[in-house]
């Protein structure tokens, strides 16, 4: 299964990466009279309905959805390593409110907070980010407080308290190594789950603006003319459902590799 | 002497590990008579578990009987279709586990799981309820019928433990079971626990068998008792016999190792040098002549045979001294 | 029990409070003034200091807040922009629609995953055990959006066995449960393979648990064991995570609706948000929000009756 997953990922990955050089025609370009076409030797994922080549605005798309992916897990987890050592860490009430704070950005469901946003940023790639970020990184927060509270109670911490050492040595060479790990992990679990918000909400038409190929505003298209070709809604899904089942396949072997109690800490 | 009620012949278990195959047991033969209770001694890792789920055949995926009878009854056990077994467990053979904090089910009132245990018999469930907390009286539960309705969380260990051998005995087994019962509690608790179980004993005629690694209760509540050293067994006798008479060196060094004989104040606590051979790469003599103070150069090549020392006491030694 | 259910209830109403807060304040932190982001390019600044007198939005911050809440708590959610409707109304009506489809699809969800999950977890490392995994995982990676406009494709489009569009006839019993179908089934399919997953590796757990050797010990029949002294056990776990599932389970119905042009609050916030209707859609987030808090806070306390260890503890 891991395997698969290896495979499918390293796919999305090199189509991201080299997109430019992959795409058979320009993804921009428009080709009124072709409109609609299903797959040909010309256009092998077809067009779309101002003639564009699906199979290139699909591989443009990778490029998206990776971009997209690396910025808000990163940021995600930046923000929640800092905040989740301060509150496992700190003062009481800090802890209190940083968890307080975890909790009620939990729970907005995360696409309605996105629209909600949308209406007063405006829709665009950038809201897309800010959202994502926001009702994710209480998750790692969370992670991580519970561990630096779990690890800060070994006696190790404590000697080295003992001995006068500063909070930021105690956090950055003592806690932070062993809560990376798992981190990790749980973070390549969350691409699929951010490409597929990312793609949620630009099929909605609040995430980027056209005519950027994301995969979701292709499957908007698709759907506006679901009547007339299958063929586009077909493959804009593909990629989608390929990305998905990569990044959760790979997840989950490497988490059976690691460590199979993870779940607990959630 | 009548037939017994466990009659364990020559039974040999293996598991099999990544590792190599373990031979846990060898050999094993031990009598229960009906309405005795024999005792089995010995060290943590001597086989003493594995000859429990052997008997109650709730062994682990790896493990299997190599050779050997268990009978039960004058059945042979292993022969026995799933549904036979499921009526003599909990029915003419019953069990009372080491753990207290864990043997119950903690989302069920025990009431609860005392009704479900009778499920065998065609009375009224409410029947069933008064029988339950009749028992739990009996096993000194104050205010038994109430006590019905409330979940395990809600009982000390010791109570809980007295409420596992009020299930055991619930069935009226011919057989107990009972794995270290009083090895997760504390000194005074045991002390009441196996009076308890000295009393239900002679008032229900059951049979027990009886594990422990704690001498004094052993010598206490049995009748007759076996040895297990690292998955044989060394020697096997009446109480008295054993605890006045062994044989076998590795008896006699469990009985000065035993904290409470220590006559004089001391450092030291006496303790058998060496450490219990590999399963998997079994010695080919006596399976103790490493630790052994009186080893001869007979006990590193042949194992020894089963000496009789009296009626109903053998060992197996090659150097036994009476 | 009550005590525990009057802390759950506090904590939750404390996370409400907190997130109508948050949610407020959002319009203040935005670079820029919201009357022109919400009138267009084309707001005189008569109209956006109109707009700014309606909405309270020249008063101090904290007093908007305080107002805001104490209407909140009246039910008060402010007025529709266009229809000047009281957005509580409109919210609470498509809030039913939206139900129906969490509900019907959370429900064979179970139906379906439960059963799975003690399978797989009686039958373990078997190959259909191997084989319901990855077919579990893979429903949980797959988007619901994803999987709704594929059966769109396919079984409304290509082979036309169900109906594409809306939720059928009021009143028309078979008709609704047709539309319900097909949404139903979208949502749910990743919540299969996710309940399934669950029970297995809690079945698993509570099986290995020595209470269950004792049940077997005691000759208690298998499927006692399995499904009922196991079983009560190990859907603890997936009790509470449905609970917190519910925001995610929102989100698809939002797409559900879209995809299948069925009438709910999915529909009724995107609509509000196309045509720019501020007020509605934060009344609809907020009701969102409550929604979700209240069925965390609910399913804590299911837990909390099935398993009397909870009780003690929050």
């Amino acid at each position: 299964m891991g395997f698969f997953g290896m495979i499918l990922v390293a796919l999305v990955i090199l189509s991201a990466l080299f997109a430019p050089f992959l795409t058979t025609h320009d993804h921009n370009a428009l080709d009124i009279a072709n409109r609609l076409a299903g797959p040909s030797a010309e256009h092998w994922m077809g067009t779309d309905q101002l003639g564009r080549d699906v199979f290139s605005r699909v591989v443009m798309g990778s490029r998206i959805a990776v971009w997209v992916a690396l910025v808000t897990v990163s940021m995600s987890l930046g923000i929640g390593l800092v905040l989740g050592m301060m509150a496992g860490y700190g003062p009481k009430w800090l802890d209190a409110a940083l968890l307080l704070l975890f909790d009620t950005l939990r729970s907005f469901p995360t696409i309605m907070f996105a629209l909600a946003l949308v209406t007063v940023f405006g829709p665009s790639l950038q809201t897309v980010i800010i959202v994502i970020v926001a009702t994710t990184f209480p998750v790692y927060g969370r992670m991580v407080r519970t561990q630096t509270q779990a690890l800060g109670n070994n006696e190790f911490i404590v000697a080295e308290e003992a001995m006068g050492a500063g909070m930021i040595r105690i956090l950055g060479i003592h806690i932070l190594p062993n809560i990376i790990g798992p981190l990790f992990i749980v973070a390549s679990m969350d691409i699929p789950v951010v490409v597929t918000i990312e793609a949620g909400l630009s099929f909605l038409g609040v995430g980027v603006r056209p005519p950027t190929p994301s995969w979701g505003s292709i499957l908007n298209d698709g759907y506006a003319y679901i009547r007339n070709t299958p063929w586009i809604i077909i493959f804009g899904g593909l990629p989608l459902i390929v990305t998905t089942l990569g990044f959760t396949f790979l997840g989950e072997s490497l988490r059976d590799i690691f460590d199979p109690k993870l779940r607990r800490d959630l | 002497m009548a037939e017994p009620v466990l009659d364990i012949r020559n039974l040999s278990v293996n598991y099999f590990t990544p590792r190599g195959t373990v031979q846990a047991l060898r050999r094993i033969n031990l009598q229960v008579p009906s309405a005795k209770v024999v005792g089995l001694v010995g060290e943590s890792g001597c086989g003493k578990s594995t000859l429990i789920s052997a008997v109650i055949r709730l062994m682990a995926e790896n493990a299997r009987v190599a050779a050997g009878e268990i009978r039960f009854l004058g059945k042979d056990m292993h022969h026995l279709s799933p549904r036979d077994l499921q009526g003599i467990r909990g029915r003419h053979m019953s069990m009372v586990f080491q753990d207290p904090m864990t043997a119950l089910n903690p989302v069920f009132t025990i009431g609860r799981q005392m009704k479900d245990i009778q499920y065998r018999d065609a009375v009224s469930g409410k029947e069933k309820l008064k029988r339950a907390a009749d028992m739990l009286s009996l096993v000194g539960i104050p205010d038994a019928v109430s006590r019905l309705d409330n979940y395990p969380h809600h009982f000390s260990g010791g109570m809980r433990q007295r409420i596992t051998i009020a299930m055991a005995l619930l069935v009226q087994p011919k057989l107990l079971i009972a794995d270290e019962p009083t090895t997760a509690l504390d000194a005074t608790l045991e002390v009441q626990i196996i009076r308890l179980l000295k009393d239900l004993q002679a008032d229900f005629q059951c049979a027990i068998l009886f594990i422990s690694h704690h001498l004094n209760v052993i010598a206490e509540l049995c009748d007759f008792v076996g040895v297990m050293y690292a998955g044989e067994l060394v020697e096997k006798g009446s109480v008295r016999d054993i605890f006045h008479r062994p044989g076998h060196p590795y008896t006699k060094a469990l009985l000065e190792c035993d904290p409470s004989v220590i006559a004089e104040p001391t450092r030291f606590l006496p303790t058998i040098p060496g450490e219990i051979p590999s399963l998997i790469d079994l010695p080919e003599g006596c399976i103790f002549h490493d630790r052994c103070p009186r080893a001869a150069q007979v006990c590193q090549k042949t194992p020894p045979p089963e000496v009789s020392l009296a009626a109903h006491h053998t060992a197996a030694c090659h150097c036994l001294e009476v | 029990m009550l005590f525990y259910l009057l802390k759950r209830v506090g904590l939750a109403v404390v996370i409400v409070v907190v997130a109508v807060v948050l949610l407020y304040s959002m319009i203040h932190v935005v670079p820029g003034d919201p009357a022109s982001v919400i009138l267009g390019p084309r707001a005189t600044p008569e109209m956006k200091q109109e707009l700014y007198e309606r909405m309270g939005l020249d008063r101090p911050f904290v007093v908007q807040v305080v107002s805001f809440l104490g209407k909140v708590a009246r039910g008060n959610l402010g007025m529709d922009f266009f229809s000047q409707r009281p957005v509580a109304q409109i919210v609470f009506k498509q809030l039913d629609e939206t139900l129906v489809l969490v509900l019907a699809s959370i429900g064979w969800a179970m139906l379906l995953g439960i059963p799975l999950g003690c399978y797989s977890a009686v039958f373990r490392n078997t190959f259909s055990d191997k084989l319901v995994g990855f077919f579990s995982i893979g429903v949980i990676a797959v988007p619901s959006f994803v999987v709704a406009l594929y059966s769109l494709l396919l079984f409304a489009v290509t082979l036309k066995w169900l109906p594409a569009i809306g939720a059928g006839e009021s009143g028309q019993y078979m008709d609704q449960l047709q539309h319900l179908i097909l949404p139903a089934f979208a949502i749910g399919l990743g919540w299969v393979g996710y309940i399934a997953r669950l029970v297995r590796a809690s079945m698993l757990e509570v099986l290995n648990e020595n209470h269950i050797r004792r049940a077997r010990a005691f000759g208690l029949p298998e499927h006692v064991i399995v499904f009922q002294y196991a079983l009560k056990l190990a859907i603890l776990p997936t009790v509470t995570l449905l609970g917190t599932g519910i925001g995610r389970l929102i989100s698809s119905a939002v797409f559900a609706e879209i995809v299948f042009a069925r009438p709910g609050i999915g529909k009724l916030i995107f609509d509000s948000v196309v045509s720019r209707n501020y007020p509605l859609v934060m009344g609809a987030v907020l009701v969102s929000t409550v929604l979700f808090v209240l069925s965390t806070t609910i399913s804590d306390s299911i837990n909390a009756m099935l398993d009397p260890r909870v009780r003690e503890r929050l």
